[in-house]
């Protein structure tokens, strides 16, 4: 029996019925993916799925049960399984592969360069265990870097979700846009942080409120930090806003650059290296365009390491206390 | 080929002692830990263990001394393993054990060269491993150092496309101060390795490469030793031990449970174990 997922991952699985909305529930973005995944695959004959020996990790295992036709286990072998999904593509069909974000953008990357995007493919690459909060397992497994290797490569769109609901629509919307996606994911429990009204737009960036001393613009897990961040900042009558940045390339310059209007600090936030991923994004815009003082939390050009996802949130200044205090000091 | 027995019925049962209290410390931390490769690190106890007690020219007082056999742990997540090995042969205190996964701690979720003594590279990120372990021997061979270097792979890493670029390097170089171990334990994450992707015929395929093949069975301490002593005297190519193990080994519950490999013991679990294993407390 193929792809037989433990009684324990089993459990993991969360039942959702198609039409099920994820809006206001704290899951982990990849479980919001696997449900999300499997709706889509009810609906469009043209969704394939690839995962390299990973799918009760990724998820992809509900859809791969419900439609063992259209679903491939490569066995672990990631740079095969992002050309196969180049070939999947090329005869027709919009193919999504998953394993860890390490391995999709690391190990996989110039066959994602080459065949995925020189070619302008129509590939879905759909990888959990992003950033710091994969935990115990370490350095090896923890993705810091993979925002950075996907924005330096042309064509490329680059996605990432902050919560459930928010994964639920981006997946769908994904397989609607014709062209090579990378949709990063987590493997912790994300809180819910979108209104049940949002309607997600591969072009637009989301606007929680304006500030008029400081815009925090967050991406992923780092928005739920974010909002918690500004309403601490309020109580010091620091007005910040919060921007919600789940499309990191191509960027929405024109909601950056009204949110950040007036204010005398911009903050990024990210789980992930401040070099290359949403923190250079907005430097490199904000520098030619609009230079402002800047401040960008992130890992610190650093490994990440062993730990629970909450400690290590902690001790690599990932949480709300951390951005204030950080934004405190700064306005000092 | 398959090896018959050459050691003392004394010094094999001195190792299958040595692979049990292995077994017994890989599942305490690993129970401490809450998370952690229990079946990866059970099936390779026996191969391990007669490295570091038996075959290994190393020394825990001076961990990098020039002269060493090297051990590379390509299947990184067999951590807890290697761990074990370098606490019970003095590379540091067994309490440090206990802090597998926490935070801070050498001991990380995979092995990390950088924060531990005697772990010669970080690895847990499959498929590297056998590349490392050729440019390491061939890295000894041309400066005179008759080191030999061992390499542990996962049979399922072998899907990993590196690995055969990597036995083609080793074939092509004649690297026989190299010595493969495919823990062949016939299980990776989604299922079996044949069911999720078909790696046989392995032995073949080593073969096919220009590799000197050994079958044994893993948990045979006897032909593990021997499997170690023939591969030294195999010159002008490298050698691979393709050894048959049962992921789990040593402890029924866990024995060719799929759903063991990254999932540790739970307090009960840890009771069942340590009794069949005989320890005490
Ligand atoms: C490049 C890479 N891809 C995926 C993984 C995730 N992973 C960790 S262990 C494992 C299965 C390994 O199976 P096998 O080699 O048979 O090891 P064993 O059965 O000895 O545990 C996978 C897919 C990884 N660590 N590295
Ligand atoms: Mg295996």
């Amino acid at each position: 029996m193929a792809n037989r997922p433990s009684d324990i991952e089993l459990q993991n699985i969360k039942d959702t019925n198609p039409e099920d909305t994820l809006a206001g529930k704290s899951i982990a973005t990849r479980d919001a993916y696997g449900a999300a995944l499997y709706e889509l695959g009810m609906r469009d004959e043209r969704i394939v799925v690839l995962d390299a020996d990973l799918s009760c990790s990724t998820k992809t295992i509900k859809f791969a049960k419900a439609f063992p036709n259209r679903f491939f286990n490569v066995g672990i072998s990631e740079q095969d399984m992002v050309c196969t999904a180049g070939g999947l593509a090329l005869s027709g069909l919009i193919p999504f592969a998953s394993t860890f974000a390490i391995f999709e953008t690391g190990r996989a990357w110039e066959q994602v360069r080459q065949t995925i995007a020189y070619s302008f493919l129509n590939v879905k690459l759909a990888a959990t265990h992003s950033g710091i909060t994969v935990g115990e397992d370490g350095a090896s497994h923890q993705a810091l870097e993979d925002i950075a290797l996907m924005r330096v490569i042309p064509n490329m769109t680059i996605i990432v979700p902050s919560d459930g609901y928010e994964t639920q629509q981006f997946v769908k919307l994904a397989a609607e846009y014709y062209g090579p996606v990378y949709i990063r994911l987590g493997r912790a429990k994300a809180p819910a942080v979108m209104p049940s009204n949002y309607k997600a737009d591969i072009a637009k960036a989301y606007q929680f409120s304006k500030g008029s001393d400081v815009c925090i613009i967050a991406t992923g897990i780092m928005v739920s930090e974010a909002l918690k961040a500004s309403a601490l900042l309020a109580n010091d009558g620091i007005s910040t806003g919060v921007l919600n940045v789940p499309v990191i390339k191509p960027l929405d310059k024109e909601t950056i650059l009204s949110a950040i209007e007036g204010c005398r600090l911009v903050v990024t936030a990210e789980e992930h290296s401040v070099i290359g991923g949403l923190g250079s994004a907005i430097a490199e815009l904000l520098s030619e365009i609009k230079p402002i003082k800047m401040i960008r939390i992130g890992t610190q050009d650093t490994f990440g390491c062993s730990g629970k996802p909450d400690e290590l949130l902690q001790s690599f200044g990932l949480t709300s206390q951390h951005i204030t205090n950080k934004i405190k000091s700064t306005l000092e | 080929m398959i090896v018959n027995s050459i050691t003392s019925k004394r010094d094999i049962d001195f190792l299958k002692q040595k692979a049990r209290e292995a077994r017994i410390e890989i599942l305490k931390m690993l129970h401490r830990a809450g998370s952690g490769h229990t079946g990866g690190s059970l099936s390779a106890t026996d191969l391990v263990t007669a490295l570091y007690f038996y075959k290994l020219k190393h020394d825990p007082i001076n961990p990098s001394w020039n002269e060493r056999d090297r051990f590379i742990l390509s299947k990184g997540h067999a951590a807890p393993l290697l761990y074990v090995m370098l606490a019970m042969s003095g590379y540091f205190e067994k309490d440090l054990l206990m802090t597998l996964r926490k935070i801070g701690s050498p001991l990380q979720g995979h092995p990390s060269s950088k924060l531990l003594k005697g772990v010669e590279v970080s690895t847990g990120s499959l498929g590297q491993g056998l590349s490392i372990a050729n440019g390491l021997a061939l890295g000894l061979r041309i400066q005179g150092i008759s080191s030999r270097v061992y390499c542990l792979l996962g049979d399922g890493e072998m899907q990993e496309g590196q690995i055969w670029e990597a036995a083609m390097t080793a074939g092509h170089y004649k690297v026989d101060n190299l010595c493969a171990i495919v823990d062949n334990n016939g299980l990776q994450i989604d299922g079996s390795c044949a069911d999720v992707m078909k790696i046989e015929p392995i032995f073949d395929k080593w073969r096919a490469f220009g590799w000197n093949v050994i079958e044994i069975d893993g948990h045979d301490m006897n032909a593990i030793v021997s499997a170690y002593d023939l591969a030294q005297t195999i010159k002008g190519k490298p050698t691979v031990i393709i050894a048959h193990t049962v992921k789990g080994k040593g402890v029924s519950i866990f024995e060719n449970k799929v759903e063991y490999h990254g999932v540790s013991p739970n307090d009960k679990e840890l009771e069942t174990a340590l009794m069949e294993l005989g320890a005490n407390g």
